[in-house]
């Protein structure tokens, strides 16, 4: 699946956008922050705090506990302030 | 009724869009506009840059403005806002939202800017008189509670 990032989230890991194999445990959205959290220094200083980050599934708001399975594109980003 | 959303770069022309929503309508009694803009913070705000995510900014916008439209009758509404540089005194985002009467306009415009400022894909990053880096902007509790007083 295609991961997004955007704001300090995409500040932190480093890149925009990149192309990430999950294995099969990682099921949930709370369990792919956990799992995109031990990729490295970067990712650690991004996903430490996961209540603080928010994700979207196929450009659709997801809570923690939305399935990833199918999604093709997934996004993190903070909280919003748009308006 | 198909609500207009735009994302864009450009300014807007916010009493243009209004008398587009209008022009040519009899029916149409009551339209609130509400308009948000950059400000200076006192002098320390150069600019803010806006980052925002393509393709689902216009579609959670769009199902924002769905929602308006189920609670609300109204005759026409457009929500335009913004992203990339912009300088204090540069208009940000517009919500025109046209109806019979005046408190579903009034309505309406409320709810969608509560809406927007939680759920629409952007962030603000501020840029310091001088050119430093002031960092993201905070999402505000305050924010999170005008959008949830419309769900109680």
């Amino acid at each position: 699946m295609k991961a997004l990032y955007f704001a300090w989230v995409r500040e932190r890991v480093g890149v925009a956008e990149e192309e990430i194999f999950p294995p099969a445990e990682v099921a949930t959205v709370h369990d792919l922050v956990a799992w995109l959290g031990e990729r490295g220094e970067g990712y650690a200083a991004a996903f430490a705090n996961s209540r603080s980050i928010r994700a979207a599934i196929d450009k659709t708001h997801a809570q923690p506990g939305s399935p990833v399975a199918g999604a093709r594109e997934i996004a993190f980003f903070p909280p919003m302030t748009g308006g | 009724m198909t609500p207009a959303v735009r994302v864009q770069a450009e300014p807007f022309d916010a009493a243009a869009e209004e008398a587009a929503l209008a022009a040519g309508r009899t029916d149409v009694g009551a339209v609130v506009a509400f308009t948000g803009y950059c400000r200076d913070e006192n002098g320390a705000l150069e600019a803010l840059e806006l980052e925002h995510y393509p393709g689902m900014a216009e579609e959670e916008i769009a199902r924002v403005a769905h929602e308006a439209l189920a609670r609300w009758p109204l005759l026409g509404l457009t929500v335009i806002h913004r992203y990339g540089l912009i300088r204090p005194g540069e208009k940000i985002v517009l919500v025109i939202c046209a109806a019979r009467r005046r408190a579903e306009a009034f309505a309406a415009a409320e709810f969608l800017m509560d809406y927007l400022k939680t759920r629409a894909p952007f962030w603000k990053k501020e840029r310091r008189a001088g050119g430093a880096d002031g960092g993201w902007v905070a999402a505000k509790a305050e924010d999170d509670a005008a959008a949830q007083r419309w769900r109680e």
